[in-house]
């Protein structure tokens, strides 16, 4: 009887378990804060991964990477590849085939033709779309029948997961922006705050730059989810206030991207209200080493060209003495924490890409000197190296942001130690990233002999990432000084290899390619030298269930199953 | 003073004109693209067509023109749409931010309501506790209360909102729990529980905002009593036999006044301006955060709205303060 | 104005500026205010020669360290004799900081402060003066509250930065160009008071009686009307100090001040905000700093203004 009771009471306890548990709505409101503020909800007019996150909870794409970069299907069926036949085997078609009975939230049902109109919306010419890049080489996306389309590219495409694929390219649904194409795109207003999407959420209020507030959605696909049946998602503020909001007073649940000296996110956790959280991705905090005169005594049209070489940096004993100098533990302690990895590589990930090289990790401050002491760079009275009347002093700038103001301290001293004199100089991120022809002060300019800062790629395929590097991609003022060759490296077989791996179909020997580059960047000819792989800090409220944190994608992408645990 | 008042109205169309070109002037030497926030991922060719679909393609001149077009005829007319129900507007292109791609107008009308509560509140606050500090101090100069009130307000003047808004913070929020910090602009006040709620998220941004306020009104209010308090009418004044209170309030603080109306009318603008660094530390969102955003973004028509929105605002308070001056003292004519 | 802190003794007849001194000896918040001022200018000028280590060393074994005092309440403190105000979270020593700090300050609090007074006054004086410039110099006035200022200092920095590093040295340029901008951006609200008040008194029965006997407007300017508007000018001075010292700190968070490694107090108490729980002696020290000299500057514009006034100087 006893006995019997029991196991009656476990039975229904696990039948009832998950029926209480998987109710659309059951877990009441969530809070979201997001230090910046999300702008617009359409992610082919902005690529501010505020915007594209905040979109991610109403729109979605066919498919979306995982927490270990490997493809997940969102929208599709499953995901396309050469073994299931989705991918052509000359690999210059992909097929996608939609979930059956997909439904937007205004009720009607997901097709083809949404698929196909968000391809058409973000190719127009006059759009100005800004995912335009995962859609390069697309030549037709073709419908086949009410669930089904095909993406031809002209070329052949060994990576054929640009459009459709990640929280960049999500599909809109083609009867709200009919109107909306081209030159229009930026009048349709409503539609631009709030679209209507597939995803858990839908928009109920939108105030650009502040906040926006949603509800789940009715026709979400799973009848059991979202799990919150209201959210607001705050923006602004900095990010030492989202993680006292989130870690000491409780006051939201998610906060995005703590990028908080560790000493301070520590003592923030010690609030004991929440959990800070961090993973991997591709971002990588690195120097570029001019391979140009920056000097400002050369007239415009030569300074930091090809034209005038660099007379210091050109040599690669400095270049390798400068990266040894370094120690990146040391960085990471300071400036990341828990958050980085010290690394020598350009490729940090995913494995099959990353090169094993690991021979910059340990610093070596006698060794630089040594190697400077051959090179023929002596020491002057002033403990200022020089060689043929060149002084090693350098100049060394880096966008406004307190861990890169306490890099460059550092990193000072140790150039100061192997007799290489730095001077400081930190600008506005908004000048230092924008591309402004005619300001002096941005990275791609390099008006510096040494500048700091992070880039990554986006998905888990560094070719495009790797081909920025090429002799034609250097900026120069014909090209109004745009180009993504920061350090105007040129090196022809470089060039060679690039297009090889364009022309590479096969994973591993991709993957071999990739390492080879990657080395020839960093280890071979050190212009550029990798110091942190950065990894990303969000926090959670400890009563928030189900977050994952995901580098390659949008950090919200399974919000659909996040729960409050009682 | 009535004529005095239309020529200056008359004549500050053509000042706020010639102030918006050199805005649009200093924007457009400014270094920035409104491409810096844009990911690094993104190619260049891609960002290019980027700029050209918000126009930036086009000559300086023909986007000052189209910007005053939108501004001066085609926002009035939606203001009057949006009233009378009328479609004068209809299909016209607004001012439009880059950044959201929506009207500019529409998110200056947004932000209006926590800049007013939290700013204006804060505003007026401190002038109503700087009056009667500095009106006090003065009269019992050297006192205690004086070299209190002289503390405080210079140390709080000397201590920037970027260090009293998080000391605020983590004192009565993180220690104590007693007020929220992170301001909910979507909170409606509709009954006593709410506005209390209300009351509570603003206590901390508008003593922050309300002690640079109080310390800098008090110590000109201070300092001009402390001028005529020593003068001879004052000693007339008592000598006919008016009472103390009516000596001060009246007579000196009449007098005292000018400097004082000048600095608050100067505060004024800043009201609707926001106030940048706290609107940050609290995320109240303010008009203050929104300009320094699209600074940052560089969202040229915002700025150039936003600031010539608070040009306005500047002429406008200063001739009220002039016409004030006329009032408070009848011998200052200006024609 | 500087002679009054070195007076000449005059003998007969009775010097005007000595019985200033006279009354300015006997205002004990003047004093006191000037005693320190004078304190911390020395400090911060000779300090650096006495405590000589280097403020942008970096001592990454002694991050973090407590200043000395804190061993008085808390043994377990990490302090080190080395260090006695402590170390920053990179290991720079706490006490050289300061007085590296300070000398910037003071030298960009003052310059800045002595420009916008010199821009504000003349401005507003000769507004308020001649009817003539009233109107186009109160709407030059209305064109600088209007421009928005990151977009000026960008400008300036494209501009200038490197003309000037050329000239003056990465430092010695920034200096220039940071006390310039904080001078041109801050002159208005002095020239709006002061031209309130010129306005307001070349109207009274004094300068009246001085027109009518021929003194000349510069003359006005200076013996009647100068004298009648120092204490507005003296409280904007006292604001004008230290609003120019945080604004310094400002600007080097936009990225348009001093090189990183630079320390002045207002980058100090900004670092150090995100640590004041931990380590609140790091906001505690340069806030200090800010607000004695701000403190004591007020003080000893009191005691200035008692002094200068017939009226208390009488009594």
């Amino acid at each position: 009887m006893k006995l019997k009771s029991i196991l009656m009471g476990a039975v229904a306890a696990t039948a009832f378990a998950p029926a209480a548990f998987a109710e659309r709505g059951a877990d009441g409101h969530v809070n979201i804060i997001y230090w910046q503020a999300p702008s617009i909800l359409n992610p082919y007019l902005s690529s501010g991964t505020k915007d594209i996150e905040s979109a991610s909870l109403v729109i979605e794409p066919l498919g979306r990477y995982d927490q270990d970069g490997a493809l997940v299907a969102y929208l599709a069926e499953e995901i396309p590849t050469v073994e299931n036949g989705g991918v052509s085997a000359d690999l210059k078609s992909i097929t996608w085939k939609l979930k059956s009975g997909l439904k937007w939230s205004d009720g009607s049902d997901v097709t083809s033709q949404d698929v196909k109109f968000t391809a058409d919306y973000c190719m127009d010419p006059e759009g100005g779309c800004a995912q335009l890049a995962k859609f390069e080489g697309v030549s037709s996306v073709e419908i086949v029948d009410d669930l089904t389309v095909v993406v031809n590219f002209s070329e052949p495409k060994p990576n054929p997961y640009g459009p459709f694929m990640g929280g960049q390219s999500p599909i809109i649904q083609a009867a709200q922006f009919a109107d909306c194409t081209g030159a229009k795109a930026p009048e349709c207003t409503d539609a631009n705050f709030g679209p209507i999407g597939t995803g858990p959420f839908v928009v109920d209020e939108f105030k650009p730059n502040d906040v926006i507030s949603m509800s789940a959605n009715t026709n979400y696909r799973d009848a059991a989810k979202p799990a919150f049946a209201t959210l607001t998602f705050k923006g602004g503020g900095d990010a030492t206030a989202s993680g006292r909001a989130v870690l000491e007073t409780g006051e939201f649940d998610y906060a995005w991207n703590l990028q908080l000296a560790p000493d301070v996110l520590a003592k923030m956790a010690e609030g004991g209200k929440g959990t800070p959280i961090a993973a991997f991705g591709t971002l990588v905090e690195r120097i570029e080493m001019n391979m140009t005169d920056p000097s400002p005594s050369l007239e415009e049209g030569v300074r930091s060209t090809a034209a005038a070489p660099h007379p210091a940096l050109s040599d690669i004993n400095v270049r390798k003495a400068l990266s040894m100098a370094i120690d990146r533990d040391l960085l990471v302690e300071i400036g990341y924490g828990q958050a980085g990895r010290p690394t020598c590589n350009l490729v940090p990930a995913p494995l099959a890409y990353a090169s094993d090289n690991t021979d910059c990790l340990v610093q070596d401050i006698a060794g630089a000197n040594a190697l400077l002491d051959e090179a023929g760079w002596a020491k002057g009275s002033d403990g200022v190296r020089e060689k043929d009347g060149v002084r090693l002093s350098l100049l060394y700038q880096t966008s406004t942001n307190a861990v890169r103001q306490d890099f460059q301290a550092l990193i000072k001293q140790w150039w100061d130690e192997i007799g290489v004199e730095t001077e400081l100089r930190n600008i506005n991120a908004s000048v230092f990233f924008g591309g402004d022809p005619g300001s002096p002060d941005t990275f791609q300019r390099f008006y510096a002999d040494v500048e700091m800062y992070a880039n990554n790629f986006d998905g888990t395929d560094p070719e495009s990432y790797l081909a920025q590097h090429t002799c034609d991609k250097a900026p120069k003022p014909e090209s109004q000084w745009q180009g993504e060759n920061i350090n105007r490296f040129c090196d022809p077989a470089y060039d060679e290899l690039v297009a090889e791996l364009g022309r590479t179909g096969e994973l591993s020997k991709r993957g071999e390619i990739a390492k080879k580059l990657n080395d020839m960047l960093t280890k071979d000819s050190y212009v550029v030298v990798p110091l942190v792989d950065r990894g990303r800090v969000s926090a959670h409220a400890n009563s928030l269930g189900g977050v994952v944190l995901n580098t390659w994608d949008s950090e919200l992408w399974n919000a659909a199953d996040w729960y409050r645990i009682k | 003073m009535l004529t005095f008042t239309i020529r200056r109205l008359v004549l500050s169309v053509p000042t706020l004109l010639f102030i918006s070109l050199i805005i649009f002037l200093l924007l457009e030497l400014a270094p920035g693209d409104p491409m810096a926030q844009v990911p690094l991922t993104v190619p260049p060719e891609v960002k290019e067509k980027m700029r050209e679909a918000l126009g930036l393609g086009q000559p300086t001149h023909v986007r000052f023109w189209k910007w005053l077009v939108q501004f001066f005829w085609i926002e009035p007319q939606v203001m009057i749409d949006h009233y009378f129900g009328t479609t004068y507007a209809e299909g016209d292109l607004r001012v439009i931010s880059w950044q959201t791609r929506s009207p500019v107008m529409d998110i200056v009308v947004q932000r209006i309501p926590q800049t007013l509560w939290v700013v204006g509140t804060a505003y007026i606050v401190g002038i109503l506790i700087a009056l009667p500090i500095g009106i006090y101090s003065a009269y019992r100069q050297y006192s205690v209360f004086d070299q209190c009130g002289t503390f405080v307000t210079m140390v709080g003047f000397s201590i920037p909102p970027f260090f009293t808004g998080p000391l605020l913070i983590v004192v009565f929020s993180v220690q104590l729990g007693w007020f929220p910090f992170i301001y909910d602009t979507t909170h409606k006040v509709t009954d006593w529980d709410s506005f209390v709620y209300q009351f509570r998220q603003m206590i901390l941004p508008v003593m922050v905002l309300a002690l640079q306020t109080t310390a800098q009104i008090s110590r000109f209010m201070r300092a001009s009593m402390l001028d005529n308090l020593n003068q001879d009418y004052v000693r007339t004044a008592r000598a006919k036999g008016l009472s103390e209170a009516v000596v001060v309030t009246v007579h000196v603080l009449r007098n005292s006044m000018i400097p004082v109306v000048t600095v608050i009318a100067l505060g004024m603008p800043a009201i609707f301006g926001g106030a940048i660094i706290t609107e940050q530390v609290f995320s109240v969102n303010g008009i203050g955060s929104l300009l320094i955003g699209a600074l940052f973004a560089n969202d040229l028509p915002m700025v150039q709205t936003l600031t010539f929105i608070f040009a306005i605002l500047i002429v406008f308070f200063n001739l009220i303060a002039d016409i004030l001056y006329g009032i408070l003292d009848p011998r200052i004519r200006y024609d | 104005m500087t002679d009054l802190s070195n007076p000449v003794p005059l003998t007969k007849p009775r010097s005007q500026w000595l019985s200033v001194w006279d009354q300015f000896k006997q205002h004990k918040g003047a004093l006191m205010g000037g005693g320190f001022l004078a304190f911390i200018t020395l400090a911060v000028l000779i300090g650096p020669y006495i405590w000589t280590l280097d403020p942008q060393k970096l001592d990454i074994r002694n991050k973090d360290l407590r200043p000395i005092f804190n061993a008085i309440w808390d043994s377990d403190a990490k302090v080190s004799w080395a260090h006695p105000f402590g170390t920053d979270n990179l290991g720079r020593d706490g006490l050289s900081n300061l007085l590296a700090g300070g000398r910037t300050s003071m030298a960009v609090g003052w310059a800045a402060m002595l420009l916008t007074l010199g821009i504000g006054t003349s401005v507003g004086v000769i507004a308020g003066f001649f009817k003539k410039l009233d109107g186009p110099l109160m709407r030059l006035t209305d064109l600088f509250l209007s421009l928005p200022i990151l977009p000026l200092l960008l400008v300036a920095v494209t501009l200038f930065r490197q003309p000037l590093r050329a000239n003056f040295g990465p430092e010695g340029g920034m200096f220039i160009l940071i006390v310039a901008i904080i001078g041109i951006t801050s002159w208005m609200p002095t020239a709006r008071i002061v031209r309130g008040d010129i306005l307001a008194l070349k109207e009274r029965e004094f300068v009246l009686a001085a027109r009518s006997i021929g003194t000349r407007p510069g003359a006005i300017i200076r013996r009647h009307l100068l004298p009648n508007v120092i204490s507005p000018i003296m409280v904007s001075a006292t604001l004008g100090l230290a609003a120019a010292i945080i604004t310094e700190s400002a600007l080097s968070f936009l990225g348009v001040g001093f090189p990183s490694d630079f320390p002045t107090w207002g980058k100090m108490l900004a670092d150090a905000v995100q640590r004041m729980e931990e380590f609140p002696e790091r906001v505690m020290l340069p806030g200090i700093a800010i607000s004695l000299t701000v403190l004591s500057v007020n003080y000893l514009g009191d005691g200035l203004r008692d002094a200068l006034d017939p009226r208390i100087r009488g009594r």
